[in-house]
């Protein structure tokens, strides 16, 4: 589905069921130089399970319209004139890695609007290295390397994924090639210096969901324990052998565990 | 790593790829999964599956757990995003074109083309309403001029067959490419070992797996893998991936999938449909191969060079074909593309013609006079009165063939044996004409 944020076209998909802004709303956000494919079987799976999905391109990414926003603050005042366009009341947020961020920031924001935050592969402050920065401000495909090396957990890169013929290295490795040139370093550097992951934490007062991949080597479990002191109500679910891109890694356990969430 | 990302490297890819040993027994063979559908774990569950929201497997002509290792296994040697397995190589060509096109459609292809693929270009395709245009597989811009408006994919094999042609790669996917299409390659000639055409620009690849990946001659089968770079929808000329599809509640394959979209509509709709599925015990066999595919090829190709020097200075040989030889047209393209070697395909022609041809053959010991390619062991044929036969002296002509061409598939026997037999049955071929 097509609408519009300050004059600027927005693609999102909606799991292949029919939008409905009366209904519950899960809006689901990816991260650094993705977009909203990497989604495809949770958004589909809560478009047929009671809920209805906002699956989006972020600015800048998959089919939505550029620039991409520069800080972490713009893409959530961007989120959320999204949500007041789409007139959504009762919205809950998944967000995985500088989507979490986001979620993060929007869900201090949102207030009343919000009724759960989940965030996947997260960590109150994202830092990234400064050689991966470089090399992803300078559109080096080494940069992409580096990111499904270390982004795909050990046990995906051998493969064994549950949706047949699926290769998921492979299928993220394209996904990053798609992204518009310079869309990577940005939102790396996006990631990089925001610092309010803490403060907005304090701020959430919905249940927020913790899910994790025990073998994430971008933002490892262990880096969320400030995290989950700040957060008000918050739950964290370890997934065993995933990595970081836990929900193609292992869609089937990411919706499970997220419906048990959204019950 | 890889230039994919991947922390493996090939060889190791070539053992586990796709596989996690099963968590029930720990078996660290494939299992082979001979059954012929699923116990649903719930209504609920059933339907997701069923409604693409949730992945597994439903019913053996989709998918199967076997099958879905090699399937991975390929697209993780071929450095694609998926990949599906069919029950030949040319189910998964055909497969391929139709998730693509129907009626009214237009392929552009190479004439360098194994003979089973031209049929079904000239004669078969054409009563579904699907014409092919073939160019000289050496004329690029042959490819240009032969696209029409209603062209949806250009092709051509790696390596040709039978004339070994190689195929400038990356020069045809750029007119491929300008004219927003993709181009799609049979590279079972080369297998991943030997090329990895996504690197060089190619969209989708099939591969007969009879043949080298296999590498031992018991299983018929094919493999469609989808490299996920190929922009569907700037090109506006697939619907069938860029709209809804009624036959999937109305599933718009790019915006759900995005880089996946090619492979998830080939199983949804192709096998669903056309059904020619591959076997687990099948998909077992060609993995049992992919194991060894590396040291195999790194033989084929050492006891391929051996032969061609071997034919190049035989007095009863007419010409040799190997693409690494200086004569060959295609020498710097071969090193170029194909670095570690240019397969294990050899042509020559023999002197005396059809009938030394015939001597020749049936004196063979070691080698063996059959209609297929890249077994472990050495094959030999003689196309003319084999996998070309339906083809006029014209056509013939036209896809590189003459009388006197004799076509070796070098195996990984004993190089002396090799050579012995060859030597032993060129002389008797040749003394007879004499005589
Ligand atoms: C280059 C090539 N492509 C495709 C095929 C067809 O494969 P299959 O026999 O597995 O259908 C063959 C078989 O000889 C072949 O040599």
């Amino acid at each position: 589905m097509e609408t519009q944020v300050h004059g600027k076209s927005v693609f999102f998909s909606t799991g292949g069921a029919k939008f409905n802004n009366a209904e519950r709303t899960i809006i689901f956000i990816h991260g650094a130089g993705m977009d909203r494919t990497v989604w495809s079987m949770q958004a589909r799976f809560f478009a047929h399970h009671g809920f209805t999905v906002v699956n989006l391109d972020l600015p800048g990414h998959g089919k939505s319209e550029g620039p991409a926003c520069a800080t972490i603050e713009e893409y959530s005042d961007w989120l959320c004139e999204l949500i007041d366009c789409l007139d959504l009341h009762r919205v809950s947020i998944v967000g995985h890695s500088m989507g979490s961020l986001v979620a993060l920031c929007s869900g201090a924001k949102l207030e009343k609007k919000i009724q759960k935050i989940a965030l996947l592969g997260t960590l109150p402050k994202i830092q990234v290295h400064p050689d991966l920065l470089t090399s992803a401000m300078n559109n080096k495909h080494g940069a992409f390397e580096t990111i499904v090396g270390w982004g795909v957990g050990r046990k995906a890169q051998i493969g064994g994924h549950k949706a047949p013929g699926s290769w998921i290295a492979g299928a993220s490795m394209r996904l990053l090639e798609t992204s518009k040139p310079g869309v990577l370093g940005n939102d790396l550097n996006a990631c990089n210096v925001w610092e309010g992951g803490l403060e907005s934490a304090g701020q959430i007062k919905c249940p927020v969901l913790l899910l994790l991949g025990e073998d994430d080597r971008m933002t490892p479990p262990k880096g969320t324990k400030e995290l989950t002191k700040a957060l008000h109500n918050s739950e964290t679910i370890i997934l065993h052998g995933a990595g970081h891109m836990m929900m193609t890694e292992q869609p089937d356990q990411t919706i499970e565990t997220l419906s048990d969430f959204f019950e | 790593m890889t230039s994919m990302g991947n922390i493996f490297e090939f060889d190791t890819l070539s053992l586990h790829a796709g596989q996690s040993p099963d968590s029930e027994n720990g078996s660290r063979a494939v299992p082979i999964y001979q059954t012929t559908s699923y116990v649903f774990k719930g209504v609920d569950h059933a339907a997701s599956m069923f409604n693409l929201e949730r992945p597994g497997h439903i019913y053996s002509r989709i998918s199967n757990p076997t099958t879905a290792v090699l399937e991975e296994r390929i697209s993780a040697l071929e450095g694609g995003v998926g990949a599906v397995a069919t029950a030949s190589g040319h189910a998964a060509l055909v497969l391929g074109i139709l998730t693509i096109m129907g009626q009214g459609g237009h392929i552009v292809a190479s004439s360098a083309l194994y003979g089973g693929t031209h049929n079904l270009f000239s004669h078969t395709l054409p009563r579904f309403g699907i014409t092919t245009t073939k160019v000289d597989p050496r004329d690029v811009d042959g490819f240009r001029s032969a696209i029409k408006p209603e062209t949806r994919l250009v092709f051509g094999e790696t390596i040709g067959n039978p004339g070994l042609e190689v195929l400038n790669i990356p020069a045809i996917a750029t007119v491929a490419h300008e004219a927003g299409l993709p181009l799609m390659l049979d590279s079972t000639f080369a297998t991943p070992h030997l090329c990895k055409p996504f690197d060089h620009g190619a969209d989708l690849i099939v591969h007969s797996a009879t043949k080298w990946l296999g590498g031992h001659g018991v299983a018929i089968g094919g493999l469609l893998v989808d490299g996920g770079k190929f922009d569907w929808e700037n090109s506006g000329l697939f619907p069938t991936l860029t709209e809804p599809y009624d036959g999937y509640h109305g599933l718009d394959f790019v915006e759900e999938f995005g880089p996946q979209a090619f492979i998830m509509r080939a199983r949804a709709e192709g096998l669903r449909d056309f059904g020619a599925c591959m076997s687990p015990t099948t998909a077992f066999h060609i993995l049992q191969g992919i194991e060894t595919l590396p040291l195999r090829m790194e033989k084929h190709v050492r006891n391929a060079r051996e032969i061609a020097e071997f034919l190049g200075g035989s007095d009863a040989v007419e010409w040799v074909v190997y693409p690494e030889l200086d004569d060959h047209p295609d020498k710097a393209l071969a090193s170029e593309l194909l670095p570690k070697g240019a397969g294990s395909m050899i042509a020559f022609g023999i002197k005396g013609g059809r009938e030394a041809g015939k001597t020749f053959i049936e004196r063979l010991q070691v080698w063996s006079h059959l209609a297929n390619v890249g077994d472990a062991k050495s094959l030999v044929i003689h196309p003319a009165s084999t996998t070309h036969q339906q083809m006029d002296a014209d056509t013939m002509k036209k896809a590189g063939l003459s009388e006197d061409l004799v076509r070796l598939s070098v195996g990984l026997e004993n190089i002396d044996d090799l050579k012995a037999d060859l030597k032993q049955a060129l002389r008797a071929a040749t003394i007879r004409k004499v005589v």
